[in-house]
């Protein structure tokens, strides 16, 4: 007989009292648990391992708000940039991707966000190495629209089958005026989960986003605005010729008569000039060349590329890391409460006790024996309850998992560890140890003599 | 000579300052394996006596040898070591751990020895003792008699050379009274341990071959008439 099978049957004979307070360390282990895993989610999910672009280009402006708004597609976007300055970009030596991203809009059932983009961003990967993965068709005309799985099991929508046609649905601008665009899209495609913000976007082509009415500039204004920002001349006749140009270009007219009442608004070819995007999600050939990009960006007044790690961390660091450590430090006191209890429980069983102990010491055992076994008392209840609290918490984030996943988009992976889940066992053990030497002490003064005779 | 006190003082200060003198005993004997009972009135110290050869407490002066070993001169903590492996105990309250069954309580005598837990030597004891059916019973589940052979069985654990046992017959109706006296003295005769038996029963007293009074040997109890 050990001295922990021997702590373990004075465990078992207080089996109430005894489970109770290893249950109270449990819960707050299981808290702790779910703390560190779901901070170890959000900040892989915030890290440079889950965004596959070097760079994201946008207006100037806040970085965070550019970051949040096009990879996570939460608030509202900053101003635009041309579509021209796009084109220039994407020309540049150095890049190897340059896809253009606008946002703005929503569906009308749901609304969920919608992406105005090209193919390449649903060829391209959403994660490093995680490809998208596509049921039904991709663009194949200017209307169609590719649904992220959230989308299509939230609005019930899918592509079209031997029994339904295809869901046809329309958009609500996103801006101050809500307003219904009249241009239907029909969804051609469903995305498999990806436990990204895209599982709850609606993308549709580039071509389609431009060829809603609202969603570009009248041509002079359009003109001058590229100007403005590329800095051609900007004078009055200046505009006027390029504009007149333009128009030659395009084959429209430079002032577009406004819509008569009751008159359809047609969509048609927007030109080049008057399009905008309200980001750019870029891939340089190198990490020297985003770095570069960034310092060069950094000068000019309009542009901006954002390392998209850089605000997300930042955010992490100063925020959620902030929040992390209050509920970490709360955990804790939870734990070491559980742990006063355990002190407390077995304290009390030490008067009822000092017999037991006087007779261990009559027969033979030795002041640290007895010692030893109130220790291994409190450590077996410690780390009872901290191993059972490990496996609640890893139950609750199991049976969490697929809710928060419905209800935010987040992917949990339910068996995700953290390493530092390490420390819980060891730093379990030392609390055990402090809580256990009092009564432990009690047990080591234990006055034989007077104990037996009582 | 299992046993051999000289010149034995234990004193006691009392709540009020006063000093009480329980036990003052310039010699006594246990040869080996012979079996002695003690008899003397309650209070008149036989428990401290008790407390100081198995070395729970110690003599203000004076020499308690068992087996030869000065136990009064060893540190603590190998007193009891030695208690534990040369000193067995039956309680007037048999004192045996209610958590654990039968057996368990036997091998515990045995675990805080230091030597191997031998579950196969506690089987046989408590075969021995007429329990080998109930083994795995814990002390509430079995009968006063029954506890006391379970202890009977544990103080004979670990081989001692000396058996103590303090008003072991107390507690135990007159049937087990009996049963519980032979069994311990055929145990002890068998196994050649000596055995010293405190008691106020004239009646068990009568069934020894060596009967000492205390009060003839304790100095303490002609002086002040009364202790503990």
């Amino acid at each position: 007989m050990n001295l922990f099978s021997i702590a373990w049957k004075s465990i078992r004979q207080r089996f109430l009292a005894s489970s109770l307070t290893a249950f109270s360390v449990a819960l707050g282990v299981m808290l702790m648990v779910a703390v560190l895993v779901i901070y170890g989610i959000m900040d892989r999910m915030f890290s440079q391992q889950s965004i596959a672009y070097d760079l994201i280009v946008g207006p100037k402006g806040s970085d965070m708000q550019l970051v949040l708004n096009t990879v996570y597609r939460v608030g509202s976007p900053l101003q635009n940039l041309p579509y021209l300055y796009y084109e220039e970009l994407k020309k540049d030596s150095r890049i190897e991707t340059a896809i253009p991203f606008c946002l703005g809009d929503a569906t009308e059932k749901g609304g969920f966000p919608i992406v105005g983009t090209t193919e390449e961003y649903l060829e391209h990967p959403y994660t490093p190495g995680e490809k998208f993965k596509l049921k039904g068709d991709g663009f194949t005309s200017s209307f169609d629209a590719i649904i992220g799985s959230e989308v299509a099991r939230v609005n019930g929508w899918d592509i079209a089958t031997t029994d339904k046609p295809a869901t046809q649905f329309q958009l609500i601008h996103g801006g101050a005026e809500s307003h219904k665009h009249e241009e239907k899209f029909t969804v051609r495609g469903v995305l498999a989960p990806t436990g990204t913000p895209n599982d709850k976007t609606v993308f549709i082509h580039l071509n389609g986003f431009y060829a809603i009415s609202g969603h570009d500039a009248p041509l002079k204004e359009a003109v001058k605005r590229w100007h403005e920002f590329s800095g051609k001349g900007t004078s009055e006749s200046d505009i006027n010729a390029a504009a007149a140009e333009w128009a030659q270009k395009c084959g429209i007219p430079i002032e577009e008569p406004p819509p008569k009442p009751g008159e359809h608004h047609h969509h048609h070819h927007a030109c080049d000039v008057q399009k905008e995007v309200t980001a750019i999600l870029v891939n340089t050939k190198s990490v020297v060349i985003a770095a570069m990009f960034n310092g060069e960006m950094k000068r000019g007044y309009k542009v901006q590329a954002v390392n998209p790690v850089v605000p997300m961390q930042r955010l992490m660091t100063d925020i959620l890391g902030n929040v992390r450590a209050v509920l970490v430090v709360m955990t804790s006191l939870i734990i070491i409460v559980s742990g006063v209890g355990i002190f407390v429980s077995i304290y009390n069983s030490m008067s009822d006790r000092r017999k037991e102990i006087a007779i261990m010491r009559a027969l033979g055992a030795q002041r640290r024996t007895v010692f030893s076994i109130i220790l291994a008392e409190s450590i077996l209840l410690c780390f009872g309850g901290g191993i059972f609290g490990m496996l609640l918490g890893h139950g609750l984030v199991f049976a969490a998992a697929p809710v928060v996943q419905q209800q935010t988009g987040i992917l949990i992976n339910p068996l995700a560890f953290e390493q530092i889940e390490f420390v819980l066992l060891p730093a379990l053990i030392a609390l055990a140890s402090l809580i256990g030497i009092v009564p432990g002490l009690s047990a080591y003064r234990t006055d034989v003599a007077r104990a037996l005779a009582d | 000579m299992s046993l051999e006190l000289t010149n034995v003082l234990k004193t006691y200060r009392e709540p009020d300052g006063n000093i009480l003198t329980v036990l003052d005993i310039e010699r006594f004997q246990i040869g080996s394996a012979e079996q002695v009972v003690l008899v003397g009135a309650s209070g008149g110290g036989k428990t401290s006596l008790l407390n100081i050869i198995s070395g729970i407490s110690t003599p203000d002066r004076g020499s308690v040898k068992v087996d030869g070993n000065e136990i009064t001169r060893l540190p603590e903590v190998a007193r009891d070591r030695f208690r534990a492996e040369r000193i067995g105990f039956v309680f007037q309250t048999f004192n045996l751990l209610p958590a654990f069954s039968a057996l368990e309580n036997v091998l515990l005598g045995m675990s805080f020895s230091g030597k191997r837990v031998d579950s196969k030597r506690a089987l046989q004891l408590l075969q021995r003792v007429g329990l080998g059916h109930r083994t795995t019973h814990r002390p509430p589940q079995l009968s006063v008699g029954e506890q006391q052979r379970v202890a009977v069985a544990r103080a004979l654990a670990n081989q001692p050379s000396l058996l103590l046992a303090d008003e072991p017959t107390a507690n135990v109706d007159v049937k087990n009274q009996d049963l519980i006296l032979d069994l311990i003295r055929e145990a002890c005769a068998e196994s050649k341990v000596a055995l010293l038996m405190v008691t106020h029963s004239t009646e068990v007293a009568s069934r020894f071959p060596r009967v000492d009074r205390l009060e003839n040997f304790n100095r303490a109890a002609l002086t002040t008439g009364a202790a503990r």
